[in-house]
């Protein structure tokens, strides 16, 4: 097939809208790529009766980047770096969900020290990423005090994260089998300084919106999803708990040692952008109460796997052991091989599941990776949630639901 | 004909004065809004361009100047351009009658601070603010684009919200003061402010006026989160700093008329011994007022346009109506 063919005329395209867009009852608007409030690059096709939204049609596919392809083509360990850029407001989530599926598919243990540390991160994480939604969806709203103080918290995590990783976003802190290596000492007194101020800031923010009749108004209401949409377009993640249904991929398959901290599924009832918001503001406090329970049942021990195959050694080993620099020799050229199988390893992101099917032809790079995104799968029930409302609640609308755009063309 | 050269001069001077002061009035509110949203915000603010960053509204005024002027090809091109002056011109006149102080002796002469004092200022004034509406659907209609399209077009429906309210909240000080002339209203204000009087009024006044300078919570016309830029989207260099200009001079008129109508205008103490300190007094309430609209700028989240027109239509016109009504039978029946 030549270029020729497969151009697309009007015509092939006419389904995409109604006969009265086309009359010209209708207007036809391109709301992005570049637009304040798409969120990155998201374009929307939208078919606008005066100020009302008829139908809404996303586009995607502006920030694709390859990741996933380019994981085939490299060892295990060293895609590792590339997941960081897929949703980077989730670094070490997305570090996390991938580490797993390896350790999943070639059967790797994680000391306990790492296991803790991880949930320490992804729950800083989580902060981190509700921090950033909580500022840019007031800030769709106009409230855009609220967006520089929450990126004034979002900062003290961020420099937490530079403290343990030497990055600030694109940490690459989690490794198959463990940690890169353990945390500096000041970071423990450090993040027990912000858990103390979080929890007032937190409601500082609640104080701006919560009961602010304005706010209120634009979000109650606007963009219900009912229990059966949420199941029916398997949305996951805040949005679906802002539904009223009381999902967590923490709790229905608990992963990296879970299973031992006491926490609350957050849920609210109504479906709209404020059940959405509240489920948000409460899960951060829930993080802050599972940070604390990994800091107290964080004891020493080693942060890295002592399985050689898959870890390299420490490099004090590697001027004493000849066998150390075999492995160091033979990780770094080939990496280790995976077996003929295949793995999929969700975890609860900020934005809901995020999972990884990984699959393995016996050599050291993968057969396939596949990532399964909680904002691609999100993003779908957009037109579903704006029809019929005003482009104002279109631009909450697409707050509410949290998407990243790295994360929806990966 | 001695005394009309004079007077001529004295018009040409104060005019003069009174574009400077808002000209530079407006750069340095550009300048105030950003150091103290930036100080709300937990910011700095610009503070590198002079000493605290006082230069910085001269760079941006060069700047926008530099700024390639951009005309879309399928703009109506004469209504295009005709739209920012529309803008701005009434937000220079608007100020024309409000006084700003008493009269001082200079060469011999008795010379009014205030370019003039007509009986009918209160009708000027409402005339004059409706006019600017204009350049915003000009803008919004002329530009051939869609989103400075529903920026015009919320624009109209937000004036016919809110103008009657405005109008009525008008009423009041004329009913207190029993003249339409601003002179004999600050006049009526020596002993209390018309705010103590009515607070009910002075807050009507206070929400519509943020509607008429198109200022947040009521920045519907140009909605950065929706409208991209609303009806100045495709406006750039002078032509968008005009825009701006008049975004900001109206801020200072409006501000100058809510102190002048409700705060007493250039009223303070000592300024009958004194009455070079009315301009300063005048000065200190608009500040006053312009840093309340910019803290709420800061705090609150946008209104729909929907909601503007229900709140215009079912809060504030009612309010306003009652307002005026109470008044007007309580200064009839106790015939103040």
């Amino acid at each position: 097939m030549t270029l020729q063919q497969v151009e697309l005329t009007s015509d092939d395209l006419r389904h995409l809208v109604s006969q009265r867009a086309l009359d010209g009852e209708t207007v036809l608007l391109n709301m992005g790529p570049q637009h304040p409030s798409t969120h990155g690059v998201l374009r929307l096709l939208l078919e606008l009766d005066g100020e009302t939204v008829v139908n809404c049609i996303p586009d995607i596919g502006f920030l694709h980047t390859g990741i996933e392809k380019n994981i085939e083509a490299k060892t295990y360990e060293k895609s590792e770096v590339m997941t960081d850029r897929l949703d980077y407001l989730n670094t070490m989530g997305n570090n996390l969900v991938y580490c797993l599926a390896i350790e999943k598919l070639v059967d790797l243990d994680v000391p306990a020290r790492a296991q803790t540390i991880r949930i320490l991160f992804t729950e800083l994480q989580r902060i981190a990423s509700h921090l950033v939604w909580l500022g840019t969806a007031a800030l769709d709203l106009a409230a855009m005090s609220v967006f520089l103080y929450c990126f004034r918290e979002r900062e003290r995590i961020l420099d937490m994260m530079e403290m343990a990783s030497g990055q600030r976003m694109m940490t690459t802190y989690f490794r198959p089998g463990g940690l890169w290596r353990d945390l500096p000492e000041e970071f423990i007194p450090t993040l027990e300084q912000f858990l103390d101020d979080l929890p007032a800031r937190i409601d500082q923010y609640e104080d701006l919106l919560t009961h602010n009749p304005i706010f209120i108004d634009r979000t109650k209401g606007i963009g219900v999803l009912t229990e059966e949409q949420a199941l029916g377009y398997s949305i996951t993640g805040p949005t679906l708990r802002g539904s009223g249904i009381a999902y967590d991929i923490r709790r229905a398959h608990p992963y990296a040692g879970y299973e031992n901290y006491e926490f609350d599924i957050i849920t609210e009832e109504g479906g709209d952008c404020y059940a959405r918001y509240l489920v948000r503001i409460r899960e951060m406090r829930e993080s802050i109460r599972i940070i604390r329970q990994a800091i107290a049942r964080l004891e020493d021990g080693p942060v890295r796997s002592n399985n050689r195959k898959f870890v390299p050694p420490p490099r004090s080993e590697l001027g004493t052991s000849m066998e150390a620099v075999i492995h160091h020799f033979k990780l770094w050229t080939e990496g280790f091989p995976a077996p003929a199988d295949s793995v999929y390893v969700p975890v609860e992101s900020p934005r809901g599941e995020l999972g990884v099917f990984l699959e393995g032809d016996g050599g050291p790079k993968p057969y396939r990776c596949y990532w399964r995104t909680p904002s691609f799968v999100n993003l779908q029930v957009l037109p579903l949630l704006s029809k019929g409302h005003f482009v104002a609640d279109l631009v909450a609308i697409i707050g509410s639901i949290d998407i990243v755009l790295g994360d929806t063309d990966r | 004909m001695q005394i009309e050269t004079a007077l001529l001069i004295e018009w040409v001077v104060k005019s003069t004065i009174l574009i400077f002061a808002l000209l530079t009035g407006f750069a340095y509110t550009t300048f105030y809004e950003r150091r103290l949203l930036a100080l709300i915000q937990v910011r700095i603010g610009p503070n590198r361009t002079g000493p605290f960053g006082f230069l910085q509204p001269a760079a941006d005024g060069l700047k926008l100047i530099f700024k390639e002027e951009l005309i879309p090809a399928n703009a109506y091109k004469f209504v295009f351009i005709l739209a920012p002056i529309l803008t701005v011109i009434p937000a220079l006149i608007i100020m024309a009658v409000v006084p700003w102080g008493g009269a001082i002796e200079l060469f011999g002469r008795q010379i009014a601070l205030g370019l003039t004092d007509i009986n009918v200022a209160i009708l000027y004034l409402l005339s004059v603010a409706s006019i600017s509406v204009y350049g915003i659907v000009l803008a919004g209609w002329s530009s051939d684009n869609k989103y400075a399209m529903m920026g015009g077009l919320r624009s109209s429906a937000q004036m016919l919200s809110y103008e009657l309210s405005l109008g009525l909240a008008f009423v009041v000080p004329i009913l207190l003061a029993g003249s339409m002339s601003l002179n004999q209203i600050i006049e009526a204000q020596r002993g209390v402010w018309f705010i103590f009087y009515q607070p009910i009024a002075a807050l009507v006044f206070y929400i519509a006026m943020l509607a008429e300078v198109n200022r947040a919570p009521f920045d519907m016309p140009e909605a950065e989160q929706e409208l991209t830029a609303g009806y100045h989207t495709e406006y750039s260099g002078m032509k968008f700093s005009l825009f701006f200009m008049g975004e900001y001079m109206k801020m200072i008129a409006v501000s100058a008329i809510f102190a002048t109508l409700f705060l007493g205008g250039y009223r303070g103490p000592f300024v009958d011994t004194y009455p070079l300190l009315g301009p300063l007094y005048l000065f200190l309430k608009v500040f006053l007022s312009l840093g309340l609209m910019i803290w709420i700028r800061a705090t609150l989240p946008r209104l729909r346009y929907d909601r503007l027109m229900a709140f215009g239509w079912k809060i504030l016109l009612p309010l306003s109506i009652l307002n005026v009504f109470v008044t007007a039978v309580i200064i009839v029946v106790f015939g103040l």
